[in-house]
């Protein structure tokens, strides 16, 4: 009686032992990697580097272990995959050139979320038409993306690019110039029209204004406000007023104690923050991060033109800027 | 002044069913399959999803099982689950080498329980320290496993070193809590009425040898202390047992005594369903953030809180209002003594609000078990084809009015043995109104459960 006992508990744990086994050997999917999403708190994204090769597709099977996550391909139109905890989601990516892609989570999952970041490295042979890739111009230039950067001069009104183009004609030609235009600081662009233009102060910032509209690809509007609405308010607020939800605890910027603390993002309703900042110095800040207020660097996250709508998107903060037909 | 004996009905006068109940197999095939489950849970807690709503530790145990006994067993059985549970069963064996018939010694010191701690306060301890990390349990696998495997060890532990089942009886954190609401389960293991002093005698002799429970069987009065393990059923005096069903007041309308470690743990168990019920149910992040970062300051808050509330508050103002009763009804015996009678006679709003309590958290999170019964450790599994079934609550409209009905359920019968205990006090005729003071308590009870689950 006791031996048939025995026997019987011993053969009921054993079966519950071997449930997970024998589970995990049946429902085993060899060619794919399972990718475990969790906070950064919790130990982010359970693989930090996937290895695969050129044209041989990389099937994912994620789940997240606490909140809600997504998983996103830096620099790619591919649509986001949500992942729900303890549900599992698939996708499946191919590469076409070697390289290393970021992927990242695009769901503000917690105070670290941007941390969130792993690496797919891709081996095998490059084709032939790979692109060359151009340094953006705050490297060429050599630009201090952490020196202050205030302008002095500050419109009467908020500028508007409608009033200069009501006067198409009298526009100068240096404005359809990107280079200049993207290399200038909105108080530099000011102060080199209004000494070439007998015009008035507000005029004339209409007409940077317009300048600055012109540097935009067709639907840049849409692609900055959405971009900056899902990486970017959190911290720096919805008005641009550096007040998102995730640094209200921190102290102002201050430039003299730049990088000793965490400091929240200034604040772009101020005209003398944005009008003294070139687009090539934006674009360096968001290709770099740092800054001393801990803001993630999206280089490697955002296409070029992503981050060329998304620093026109930031000027709107003082400027009324319009997309171009 | 001892009332007339409440109805009683002897279910093992029917002869098949007291022989389903004296083989120990019945029994014990149920322990070894609750058993595999405790396994299961310690294995999915650990190598499980940590995602709480997908494991089938914390669904099944916090859930299923937490629910199923405040639901179920406990109302109905009293200490059913205890005949079932699988906790002492290694210990047991290693203590007296057996499974299914006891008897033998391997490893056993076999020393007494501590006078001194031949009462609940462990329990209260234990039932305290569970609701202190209840947000973290609840909702964290692996904190589950440890729960049980700590059981286990403690146990074990216990076993080797005392006798017999000093660990449920003494330790068991849940034994306070399910021993104490026994009280009022319709189910009873009692002598066989009519026993002569002779029966009586050579029963005496024999259970204490038969009882797991340390209990003379024969002088059995209480639910508390019997863990319906039915091994009186099976020595040779077993046919002087009687497995009673009876009515859910047949031990709560007879006079009797109370412990102070018992009204304590009444009280506490009052105010941790109260502290349950806002943590839970309530509407207040901060004190569901409180509750779950244990460790943190704003946890130290919450567990000082949780244990003044419970141990310190609600003690406090019954014994003011015991005192009261006592003054104004001229009563003679010590406040401790109306106190602790009095803290008995809450018992049923205790037990009605844990209930009024399951039926918003668990109909409410029920629905989760579906997709873990196909996928116990969460790893994608869909073994019953349950895995993709999506969370709604059950009962949603009917849950308030069940809450209403359970809780002025409860507030009646506590109230009626409020007054009864008054009456055995001696607060008689026109001195009744004396017991007001505590059928305020018991009605500022009622109406904090009712703000807290319906608002």
């Amino acid at each position: 009686m006791e031996k048939l006992a025995k026997i019987l508990v011993v053969v009921l744990i054993l079966l519950v032992a071997a449930v997970p086994l024998l589970g995990q050997q049946i429902t085993a999917q060899p060619e794919t990697i399972e990718l475990r999403a969790r906070m950064p708190e919790n130990g982010g994204w359970s693989q930090e580097f996937i290895y695969g090769l050129v044209n041989v597709p990389i099937k994912l099977r994620m789940t997240s272990d606490d909140v809600v996550h997504s998983f996103a391909l830096a620099q790619s139109s591919l649509p986001s995959v949500e992942i729900f905890p303890g549900k599992f989601s698939e996708t499946e990516l191919v590469f076409d050139q070697p390289g290393e892609y970021t992927f990242y989570c695009t769901r503000w999952c917690g105070a670290n979320h941007w941390r969130m970041r792993g690496t797919i490295v891709i081996e095998g042979p490059a084709s032939s038409d790979q692109p060359t890739s151009v340094p953006p111009l705050f490297l060429q230039r050599g630009l201090d993306l952490d020196a202050p950067h205030f302008a002095r001069v500050i419109p009467p009104n908020r500028p508007e690019s409608a009033r200069a183009s009501e006067r198409t004609n009298a526009l100068p030609d240096g404005l359809t110039d990107g280079g200049t235009v993207w290399s200038k600081s909105p108080e530099a662009l000011w102060k080199d029209l209004k000494a070439d233009e007998d015009l008035d102060d507000q005029s004339v910032w209409d007409m940077v204004a317009w300048g600055l509209n012109q540097q935009g690809s067709s639907g840049w509007m849409g692609q900055g406000r959405e971009l900056y609405t899902q990486n970017c308010l959190a911290c720096h607020g919805e008005s641009g007023r550096g007040d998102g939800v995730m640094v209200r605890d921190l102290p102002p910027m201050n430039h003299d104690k730049m990088g000793s603390e965490a400091t929240r993002p200034p604040d772009f309703s101020d005209p003398a923050v944005l009008l003294g900042a070139s687009p090539a110095l934006l674009e360096g800040k968001i290709i770099r991060g740092g800054m001393g207020t801990g803001m993630p660097y999206w280089g490697n996250i955002f296409t070029s033109e992503q981050i060329r709508s998304l620093v026109l998107y930031l000027y709107s903060f003082q400027m009324e800027l319009e997309e171009r037909p | 002044m001892e009332k007339a004996a409440s109805y009683r009905f002897d279910l093992t006068r029917y002869t098949w069913l007291r022989r389903l109940l004296t083989s120990r197999w019945p029994q014990f095939i149920l322990r070894a399959i609750t058993l595999a489950g405790f396994v299961l849970v310690i294995l999915t807690g650990f190598i499980g999803s940590p995602v709480g709503s997908r494991n089938f530790a914390v669904m099944f145990v916090w859930i299923a099982w937490w629910s199923a006994l405040k639901l179920i067993m406990l109302p109905f059985g009293g200490r059913a689950w205890c005949s079932i549970c699988p906790i002492p069963m290694p210990g047991e064996w290693l203590q007296q080498g057996w499974l299914v018939k006891p008897g033998g010694k391997m490893f056993n010191l076999g020393l007494r329980w501590p006078r001194r701690l031949r009462n609940t306060w462990l329990q209260s301890a234990g039932f305290a320290a569970i609701g202190l990390f209840s947000a973290l349990t609840l909702t964290t696998p692996v904190v589950t496993a440890w729960i049980f495997v700590g059981l286990i060890v403690v146990a074990v532990a216990v076993s080797v070193i005392f006798e017999q089942r000093s660990f449920c009886r003494y330790l068991c954190p849940m034994g306070g809590f399910i021993g104490l609401y026994a009280t009022m389960a319709p189910l009873e293991l009692r002598p066989q009425p009519g026993l002569t002093p002779v029966e009586k005698g050579a029963a005496a002799r024999e259970w204490p040898r038969g009882c797991p429970w340390i209990n003379n069987p024969a002088a059995l009065k209480a639910n508390a202390n019997c863990g319906l393990c039915l091994e009186c059923l099976r020595t040779e005096s077993g046919a002087n047992m009687a497995l009673n069903v009876r009515s859910f007041d047949a031990e709560l309308g007879q006079p009797g005594a109370f412990r102070l470690d018992e009204a304590f743990l009444s009280l506490g168990l009052l105010g941790s369903v109260m502290i349950y019920s806002a943590v839970f149910q309530g509407p207040w992040g901060a004190l569901k953030n409180a509750a779950l970062n244990a460790g943190s300051g704003a946890w130290w808050s919450f567990a000082a809180f949780f244990l003044l509330a419970s141990f310190g508050l609600l003690p406090a103002l019954l014994a003011g209002a015991s005192a009261l009763v006592r003054r104004t009804g001229n009563l003679a015996q010590p406040l401790q003594m109306v106190f602790t009678l009095f803290s008995r006679a809450l018992l049923p709003l205790g037990l009605l609000s844990w209930i009024a309590f399951t039926v918003s958290f668990a109909f409410g999170k029920m629905a989760y078990l579906w997709p873990v019964l196909s996928d116990p450790f969460g790893w994608g599994w869909n073994l019953f084809g349950t895995a993709s079934v999506e969370w709604q609550p059950y009962l949603l409209s009917a849950t308030p009015v069940i809450e209403t009905v359970l809780l002025v359920t409860g507030l009646i019968w506590s109230g009626r043995t409020i007054l009864k205990t008054a009456e055995q006090l001696g607060v008689r005729g026109e001195r009744r109104w004396a017991a007001a003071p505590v059928l305020l308590f018991a009605l500022a009870g009622t109406l904090t459960m009712l703000w807290l689950l319906i608002g």
